[in-house]
Formats: C-alpha cells, structure tokens, sequence
C-alpha cells in the first residue's frame, strides 16, 4: 500500500516437506464432520465444509478463528478423519518402490550390506534419485538379510491398488509396512527423515483448505454456485461419513470394501483429477472438476499465470497512429487516459502551492489529482465535498497522486515483447485525440504498424522504478540492438525517400529552405549559405553537427563525402539513413553520444517528410511503363526461353535428353527448364531495370531504399515469373496435371505455374491459381512455425534467465557457478560495440 | 613497435594485439604506435560489459526473436537425390534440444595432400560408403532341386570396389552356421551343410544375402565428392565419425560431422561445444539473419557446462536447476513439488523466477548490489 517504504522483510529461502497427520490436526482449527454446507437461512453449518473457523467469503461474518473480517482473514485449514487411510496418489510410485524394497517383516532395507552408516552419509538428501534404486524389484524368494523371511514379488495395478503374490495389499497394511521403516535407513531410499515420513503418504487424515481458496460465488439468481474444490471434499466428506456408519453399524466386509474403493477414488480425484486411469469426476453439466493438480498446472495454473505473470494498475492500452513531429523518446497520450493514470508525488514544504493546485482542479479538470494518501496509508479519493477537507488537511507527508503530465517517465511496450526493445522508457505528452502517438521511426524495435495495432503504457509509480527507467530504458539507449551490434533505429519508409530526393536532386530558394528547417525544429539558420536559392545538400547539411566528417558509400556504392558537417559529395539513402545499417547515424551516435544522435535522427526524419510534403511523392501506374523497346525485348526474352524450354521437352521425350550425375532425366528434366525460366525473368528484369525512367517516382522509392526492391518492379511492369512449391514447380493438383484445364503431363512452362503475365497486365485464371497455391503456402509455414519458436524462445529465456555478469567479469548462474570466465571470451558487450568488434582498422586510420 | 606494444600485452587481447601488428603501416614511429594502442584500449574497455549484465536473458532473446523469420524448409543438395540437409528452425530446435538422433547426420571429410587433389576422388568417395551385398547382385536364384541359391554377381563392380572373393564367402557363411558358399567365376553358390536339408532355410538366407554388409565404413549412406575452393572434399550422408578419422588418407584436424553427440564422444565436449557453435552459426548465416557469435557461445556453453551435453529442455538443463520453484515454473510443476517435499528441498531464492513470484527484487541487474548497514 505505501509504495516508499523501504522492504522491510524479505524471504530468505523456502523449504518443502510433507506435513504429518499430526500437524495436520495441530494447524487445524476444525474437524469437519458433515457434508452439509449451509443451515435453512443460508449461514454456514458448523463442522461443515463452509464452516466460517475457516475463514470467511462473506461481506459481514467474521471469522471464528482470528476474527478478522472479509478480506482481511486469509483463512484457516480444517480436517477429516478418514474412517480407512488411502494412498495419496502422487505418492503412489514412491510407495511401490518402498514396498519392493524393504522387508514385508522387519521394515529392513533388503540387499543392504550391514555397514549402514557410510551409505547413510553417501546418500544423504540431496544425492537423492529414488527412481534410480528403484529399478531393481525383489524377485520372488529373496530373503530378508536381518530376518530371514521370505518376500514375495510386487506389482501395482495402477493407480493404488498393490498386489503381493496375488493377495491385494490394503492401505492400512501398506501403512504398516511403511511405519516398520526406521528413520535412519530413510536416506538410503532417498528420503529426508526430518520432513517426511514414508507412512505420511497414506492417509489418515485429510487436511482440508481454507474456504477463502475454494470461495462460492452468488449467482444473479441468489443461488450459490460452489467451487470445484467444495464439491470434491463434499463427495469424501459424504463417502467418509456412510464408511463410518457402516463399520460401526458391522456391515459386511464387501460394502465396506466397496465404499473404501470410493473413498479412495473421490481423495484421489480431489489432489489429481487427470489420472490416467480413473474416470474424471465431473461436474453435473459434463464438465470435468479442476482439483488441485489443475490449478497449479499448466499455463494457466497458478504457478504460471498467478506467480510468474503479474497484473499491473497504472496502465493504459489503445490503438496507435504516427506522429514524426513528436521526438523520438516521446509518446503521445490522450487527455482521457492522462486523467486515470496517475504519479504520486510526496508534499512537502516546497511544493505545497504546486501540489495544491491539482488538489483545486480535482479528477475531473486536467491536470488534476485523483486520490490524497495520508501518512498512515489511507486514501482519500478527491471529489467535490472533500476537496475543500483535503486541501486544509494537506502537509509534508501527504502524497497527492496527480494526473500525468508532460515530460512524466512512462514505459511503452507492444506485444509479443520478444526483446528488450519492446519495452522502452518514453516522455509524456499529452495530446487531443483517442490514440497513443509515436514517431515512426521507433516502429522498427517494437515491429508496429498502423493498421489497427495496440500498444500499452505503463507509469512506474516510485523514484527508483523511475530512475531505473529513465536510465536503462530510454530510447536513446536502445539505439543499438544487443542482438548484432548495429542501430535498430533510423529513418524508414517516407523520411528515407524524402532525404534521398532533397540531397539528389532538389535546390529550393533560400526563404523556402528556412521554412522547411524552422518547421522541423531548427532554429539556427546561420549555417545556410548566403544565396537566393540552396540546394538540397545545403539544407540537410544544417542539421548535422558542425565538426562531423564522414566518408561512406550509398547502396550503389556512390562516394559519400561529409566534410565539418557539410555534405560535399553524394547523397542520402538507406545505407547512411536506414534501420539496421545506417553507417552515417551509426558514427553521429559514436562521436556525439545517443541522445544527440536521436535528436538528429528525429531531425532528418522530420525533413524527409516535410520536403516530400512540399516535393510531392505518388508511386503512379504510368510509373511502370515500359518503353516500346523494352517491351519487345522482354517479349522476345520469353519466346526464345519457351523455345528453349519446348526443345528440352522434345528432348526428353525422345529420349534424347542426358541426366545429370546421380539424377533423373526427369529431375534433369526439371532443373533445366527451371534455369531457363529463372533465367529469363531475371534478364527482363534487367531489361525493366536499364528502360524505366529513373526520375519516376516508384524509381525513386525502390533506389532510395525506403521500399520494395527491383524485382518488385520487374513484377509489376514485365513478368511474375515462376512460382515454385517446395523448391520445384508446380506438380500436384489433379492426376498427372496441375488443373483440369491442362492436358495430362503437359511439362509446358504455363502448365506448371510460370506466371509470363505481369500484375499491371494482369494475370490469367490458372496463373491466378498458382500464385494463391504459393501464397497459402507461405502462410500455412508462417502459421506452423510461430508456435515452435515460440516454444524454442521460452524454453531458452528459461534456461537461461538467472545467467549474470558477476563482479569479477566471469559469467555465472544463479548458483554462482561458472559458466564462462569472461563473457564471450573478451567481454565486450555486443550492444557497446560496433557488430560485436573493436575495429582496430578505423582506429589506426583515425589517429592519422 | 614490439616494445611498445609489450605494454598492452595484459590489458589487449591477443586477437587484438594481432591486428593492430597486421594493420599497422611499417616503419611508424613509436609514438604512433602508443596512440594506436591507446585509442584501441580504450574503444575495448569502454565496450566492456558492465558487472550485473543479464547477459543469458539478452542472449536468449537474441536467438528466440529471429526465430520467428526463420524457414522451415530443409535444404537440398544439388547431385544426389534423397540427400538433403535440416536447415532453419527445426536445425536450431534440434541442436539446442541436444538430440541424440538427428534428423539428416552427415559429414564433410577432407582429405590429406595427395588425395585432396580431385584424382581417384569417386573412388576414394566409393569406398567410404557403406556397401551391401544387394548392390553387387545380379539375380538371385534358388535351386528347390539341389537345395543350392545361386547368386550372380556383379563382377566388374566389385573389382571397382575392391572386394575379394574371399571376403563376401566369409561374411556369407557367418549368415548361418550350416551354410557354406563357393565362388565361379560371376557366381556365387550356396549350399547347406550336413543331412538336414531345409528349403525354408534357404529361403531365410535368401532374404539376409542382399543386406549383408560387406564394405565401406558403417553408417554412410551416401557419397558425393565436392569441390571447395582449391581441394575435394567428400560429403557424406550418415555419419561414423570415428571410423572416418582412422582411415589414412583422412584429414582429422579438419573433417567434421554436424552430429554433436557423436562429436561429443569422439572427440570431447569442448569439440563438442565448438561444433554446437559453428553448426548454430551456419544455419543463422544461410537464413540470412544477423546474430552476434557471442549469443551463441553462451548458449553452447550453458549446454556443455556440465561436462555433457544437456539440452534446452525439461530433461536437460531445467532439471539440473537448484531451484525447486525455478524448475516447477517451467514444466511438469507437480512431479518437481513432490520430490522436492521428499527431500525436504531448500530453495534458496538465488534464481530470477522465484523472485518474482515473491515480488522480491530479481539477482541481475541493477539487483545484484547489496546494500549493508549497521
């Protein structure tokens, strides 16, 4: 509740055992002895299920026991005397193991050489593998080494039946086979005496768990609905009474026997109702009963959605959009959710005035407060009666928790957060409108798009959650992603395209160029060269800081040459700008530090996209024309392949054609024509390449690198080409064709999925069809293949979670033992460096 | 240069000792070289990892989040059919898993100096391969009236091979103990030895001749003799490992199986490891994806840290946890309670997830300082 208290207690370790009969009574604080719930007026029966010693689920009673109310009684446990013990079932291996292995007279450890004392010592605790001893069962006639009785082979009829020779072995004699057991031969069978006792495992007395973790819920009708737990210890409670009744009363052995089995099964079902064997017991609808085992079990048992996933308050989830006039380490928030989400802050002397005007405004005004804490933990929610109360009231101590402001710490994060990018430190702000905003070019390490995507916000409510936030999550430290050492953050899609054309090709008058700069944030326009018009490199060169020399490459392979923080040669593409390479953001960020870097990445992101707002950019169907030339040669292009692919067929089919080495003439057949059809899309893709107009947009997006590629285009404008299954063409579909439309065996390119039209063409029925048969394929190997790295992914974050660097520089686990001397053989932090390197080469150039 | 560069010889990597030698113009002044030496130092120590570094959650997502742009294709070979290689994401599961039987086992042998040249290299490839009787056989035929199979071999392919008469007599007759077998020519002859003559025992040993073992080193299935570069390599399909690095004209500091146990047993678990990291690393590099070899390295080694190869799952590494709690979190929570109650287990608390359960501050990061007042 007071979240600035320091820990006051921690839990140092957590030790498991199993609890005996007697404790069971002694933590008890009833004996149940009916199966009844509740009186006719609805009020818990005494020595029932729902006896309120055992805490309390309803608002109003107060507990027998301790005498707490609703909520704050966390329950006591009761328990049953069963009338025959039973084996509990997830002791039932152990017990046949025990069984096979000591003497059915003495209680000996059979096979033991009498030098009990080093083997004690040896065995000890945590050496334990019962399942190890365990394989070799006493054959029948061994004898007792101390004894000298007799044994007979064992065998269990699964789940806790257990046969000796034949002759059914009841729990009560079970029981006192296991009692002859003395403590000090327990470690040799892997047991720890000190917590556990062999005989423990078949049961007496049942402990029964407090009401508050099997709490009935009131259904709208004013019934109530028990949980599954309560049915379950209603049938043995039901099954243990009428067991009673009949062995007081002398009943035959046969019904005692037969209400004993039932005994056996309802305790069984209640720790485990998923018991190979057995029957599920079922609610009346069908619905199988979720015991113990299946609470803690699974991804939604407790274990893992209770304590290893956690809930959070002070959180906010809705639908992004873009906003590149935001900074990189902000994100927008709307007013609405800023009013819920809280900061608290502590009064104190100096900020009384301050904190009292959120206090004034309340919940309702932004900026407001919602909740007043005094200093002994309670909390006043802010209305319009007490706000008058709590702003006389307030004084240093109080907190005021207040709405969310500008500048507030938050932590941003969109789902499947896979790395530690996909949980970032982001600034505040608050904006109009429904949806988080954030700038674009953060959308590469949480992969986001727009198209619908949710994101969440989280606001760390204490200095140290803050601090450690703002420190080791900002953006501007994620820059570069531990993953290869590169930077994941840089310019994408319009702001790569937009710098290309503004350092290409654009020269703007000098006004129109201050315009631009001043809309982006700059302010200092002294470095614009003094003329009536600037060329585009003079503009962008304004942003960079004014002693930054670069040489680089663009994706060509042009020079790129900055001189004192001026472009001289070349111009801006991905290769300097982009996500993942970007070589020119990669050197501001080693020179001039992250958060520079990020303030100059926001920049040129927002330049980008002002100049294509004032350029223009529209990928357009025209675009795509081939001139007549280029269209003859990619028709001839196709004629000569599919003669070249006819004439193969011909081959083969008299029986001309040679095979390779260690193939088929078919699967020769086959790879030649698949060569010759990828051949020739590749040539008119050359051909698309040399003849479209390269001032033309979709030019201009596919060069700049901000999307799509030149096969791309050669699709659009000239050919598909070939669509291929698992690496051959098309084979499968009718008998010995791929659509009724084709004769049988046609081995002809346009019978095998080879796609001659282009998409601004448009493609034929049958080549429609082919291009769907590889596109669901790709999506069926998509759809298979998220679930198994998935998997892969928890399995390793598992195994590897607790791996530190220690101290001294050694890689350890959580054990503290040593797992590497030093952290990939050199220590260097791949996220601290460039792609996991020192290059030693740059550095002897640069102390030139 | 030397002189000045024994100053850093504890501070530097060899490696980087070695490149800054290597790259270094000749003939530089001394003090160029102390400046050199200096701005590498310091590039080096300020890339450092910082003490606290959870450096197995990061390594663990650098491996799982490109699984998801993995293939799931297998690769084929060019040449032989049948002869394919797991690659992508299955190959990873397969590996980390530490999987005793591997989907596609092979090898890639190099061959010493004389041999490496291409010449005789089919032959050298043939006679690696694991041959059965079948493949030398003609037509079999059973004699009812003289109670005698009659096998025609081929002759030419076992004088390419290099198989003597003598040996496929010795290994026929091992087939049964009242058999003997004898030699004309292109034809092998069988009879049953002694009174009782069995006609279903013929036909028993009819049905054992073709799959009799008879040369090649065990377990290669297949062949193919590649070009790398300048030498010929032979690519196999199935792996025998051992037996390979005995025969004479075998390269053994540079032949490899993909199979990591097999390497494991052979040759140790530090070849082991070394074979986990490169096999991991070529299939990240023909997937085209970028993961820093240090990632990888952690992963190997949390598999061999204890001296054999435990795999990434509920029988392997997991289950050598100390932590009660740590190892019901991931699977199989009921059976980890149980043993741990009859043990009467400690959970010390030392791992990240118990932490967590409790809401106590996790042992990495910013977590591993530990503040002390009186």
């Amino acid at each position: 509740m007071e979240e600035n208290l320091p820990i006051y207690k921690k839990v140092k370790a957590i030790s498991f055992g199993k609890i005996s009969p007697k404790l069971i009574r002694k933590m008890a604080s009833v004996k149940i002895v009916t199966p009844e719930l509740y009186d006719r007026e609805g009020y818990p029966v005494d020595g029932g299920l729902m006896d309120i010693r055992m805490g309390v689920i309803d608002p109003g009673l107060k507990c027998k026991t301790c005498g707490s109310k609703l909520k704050e009684c966390i329950g006591h446990f009761g328990y049953v005397e069963l009338a025959r013990p039973v084996i509990h079932i997830s002791y039932a291996k152990l017990i046949l193991d025990i069984l096979r292995k000591i003497c059915r007279d003495c209680g000996v450890v059979l096979g033991e050489k009498l030098k009990p004392e080093e083997d004690a010592k040896e065995k000890k605790v945590d050496v334990l593998d019962a399942k190890k001893a365990s394989a070799r069962a006493p054959k029948t006639g061994v004898k007792c080494q101390s004894c000298n009785a007799k044994q007979f082979k064992i065998i269990i009829e699964k789940p806790t039946s257990y046969f000796e020779d034949g002759k059914r072995l009841s729990p009560i004699e079970v029981r006192t086979r296991l009692e002859r057991l003395r403590d000090d031969d327990l470690p040799k069978l892997g047991l720890n005496p000190k917590v556990f006792r062999p005989e423990w495992t078949v049961l007496t007395l049942l402990a029964i768990p407090p009401v508050t973790i099997r709490p009935s819920i009131t259904l709208e009708s004013g019934e109530r609905s028990e949980d599954d737990l309560t049915h379950k210890l209603g049938d043995i409670v039901r099954i243990n009474q009428r067991l009673f009744e009949n062995i007081n009363a002398g009943a035959p052995e046969i019904i005692i026997e037969d209400l004993w089995d039932l005994l056996q099964y309802h305790v069984t079902t209640f720790f485990d109702n998923a018991v190979p064997q057995l029957p599920p017991a079922r609610h009346r609808s069908g619905q199988p009963l979720k015991t113990i085992t299946e609470r803690i079990k699974s991804k939604e048992g407790r274990i893992r959605h209770n304590l290893a996933g956690k809930r959070t308050n002070f959180s906010a989830r809705t639908v992004i959009s873009p906003d590149s006039m935001l900074d990189l380490n902000e994100v927008g928030i709307p007013k609405q959710v800023a009013m819920k989400l809280t900061v608290p802050e502590r009064a104190t002397k100096w900020n009384m005035d301050f904190l009292k005007k959120f206090i004034e405004k309340g919940p309702k005004e932004y900026p407001g407060a919602n909740y007043v804490v005094r200093p002994d933990g309670r909390k006043k929610k802010i209305s319009d009666e007490t706000k008058e109360q709590l702003l006389e009231e307030l004084q240093p101590g109080y907190i005021v928790e207040r709405h969310i402001m500008d500048g507030d710490i938050s932590i941003f994060n969109r789902q499947p957060s896979l790395h530690r990018m996909s949980m970032m430190c982001h600034k505040i702000r608050v904006l109009p409108g429904l949806t988080f905003r954030l700038n674009p070019a953060v959308c590469a390490p949480y992969n986001a798009d727009f198209d619908g995507d949710e994101m969440n916000l989280h606001i760390p409510q204490s200095e140290e959650a803050r601090a450690e936030a703002e420190i080791l999550m900002m953006v501007h430290t994620q820059l570069i992603s531990p993953r290869y050492g590169l930077s994941i953050i840089g310019c994408n899609m319009d702001a790569i395209s937009g710098n290309y054309i503004l350092t290409k090709h654009m020269s703007i008058p000098k006004e129109e160029a201050v315009q631009l700069l001043a809309s982006i944030g700059v302010d200092d326009f002294k470095r614009l060269p003094d003329k009536e018009t600037v060329t585009g490199k003079e503009v962008f060169s304004v942003i960079l800081p004014e002693d930054f020399s670069f040489t680089g490459k663009t994706r060509e392979g042009n020079p790129v040459k900055i001189e004192k923080g001026k472009i001289k040669e070349g111009f801006m593409d991905k290769a300097n700008l982009g996500e993942g390479h970007g070589l020119m953001l990669r050197n501001i960020h080693k020179n001039y530090g992250a958060k520079e870097a990020l303030d100059i990445l926001g920049k040129i992101f927002r330049l980008g996209i002002r100049t294509l707002q004032i350029n223009g950019l529209t990928a357009a169907l025209s675009d795509t024309d081939l001139t007549q030339k280029g269209k003859e040669s990619v028709e001839k292009i196709l004629a000569d392949a599919k003669e070249v692919v006819n004439k193969l067929i011909d081959d083969y089919h008299n029986h001309k054609l040679d095979a390779f080495p260690g193939r088929s003439v078919e699967e020769t057949l086959e790879l030649k024509i698949l060569e010759t059809l990828n051949k020739a899309r590749n040539n008119a893709g050359k051909i698309v390449q040399e003849t479209v107009d390269k001032s033309k947009h979709t030019s201009i997006i596919i060069d700049s690198g901000a999307k799509g590629n030149v096969i791309s285009m050669a699709q659009m404008a000239a050919i598909v080409g070939q669509q291929a299954l698992r690496g051959k063409r098309m084979e499968k579909g009718y008998e010995d064709r791929t659509l009724s439309c084709f004769e049988k065996n046609d081995l002809s390119p346009k019978a095998r999925g080879f796609v001659e039209n282009s998409f601004k063409k448009g493609l034929t029925p049958y080549e429609f069809f082919f291009m769907s048969q590889t596109g669901r394929d790709s999506l069926m190997d998509t759809a298979l293949r998220t679930p198994k790295s998935g998997y892969l992914y928890r399995r390793l974050a598992n195994s590897m979670q607790d791996l530190k660097v220690a101290y001294d520089k050694t890689v350890r686990d959580a054990s503290e033992k040593i797992v590497q001397f030093k952290y990939g053989g050199d220590g260097i932090d791949v996220s601290k460096s460039e792609g996991g390197i020192v290059n030693v080469k740059k550095i002897i150039e640069s102390t030139r | 240069m030397e002189s000045t560069l024994k100053n850093y010889k504890d501070k530097l990597p060899i490696k980087l000792l070695d490149e800054i030698r290597e790259n270094t113009p000749k003939g530089v002044s001394s003090s160029r070289v102390k400046k050199i030496a200096d701005a590498v130092l310091e590039e080096f120590s300020s890339s450092q990892v910082e003490p606290g570094e959870s450096v197995g959650i990061v390594s663990a997502e650098s491996l799982g989040e490109p699984g998801t742009q993995m293939t799931l294709n297998t690769f084929h070979f060019a040449g032989v059919a049948e002869m394919n290689v797991t690659m992508g994401l299955p190959r990873i599961i397969e590996i980390l898993d530490g999987r005793k039987k591997i989907a596609t086992p092979m090898m890639e042998i190099y061959l010493k100096s004389p041999y490496n040249k291409g010449k005789d290299i089919k032959k050298i490839a043939e006679s690696i391969k694991e041959s059965e009787l079948k493949e030398f056989i003609i037509e079999v035929d059973i004699n009812i009236a003289e109670i005698n199979i009659d096998v025609k071999l081929n002759t030419a392919k076992l004088k390419e091979a290099g198989i003597k008469d003598q040996e496929i007599i010795k290994v026929v007759e091992k087939l049964s103990k009242n058999c003997t077998a004898k030699i004309n020519d292109s034809s092998l002859l069988i009879k049953l030895k002694g009174k009782d003559q069995n006609i279903n025992e013929l036909y028993k040993i009819k049905e054992k001749i073709k799959s009799i073992y008879i040369s090649g080193i065990k377990g290669v299935s297949q062949v193919l003799p590649v070009r790398r570069e300048d030498e010929f390599i032979i690519i196999t399909a199935g792996t025998n490992l051992k037996d390979i690095l005995e025969l004479e004209f075998v390269d053994d500091k540079k032949t490899v199986s993909n199979d990591i146990y097999e390497i494991e047993s052979v040759l140790g678990i530090e070849a082991a490891r070394q074979a986990m990291i490169n096999e991991i690393f070529k299939v990240i590099e023909t997937q085209g994806l970028n993961i820093d070899i240090r990632h990888i390295m952690l992963v190997s080694d949390v598999i061999c840290n204890l001296g054999k190869i435990k795999g990434i799952t509920r029988y392997g590494i997991v289950s050598e946890k100390p932590s009660v709690l740590a190892r019901a979190s991931f699977e199989t929570p009921i059976r980890h309670l149980i043993n741990a109650s009859m043990i009467g287990e400690v959970d010390e608390l030392n791992s990240v997830i118990e932490n967590v359960m409790l809401n106590q501050p996790i042992p990495v990061g910013t977590g591993i300082m530990k503040l002390y007042s009186k």
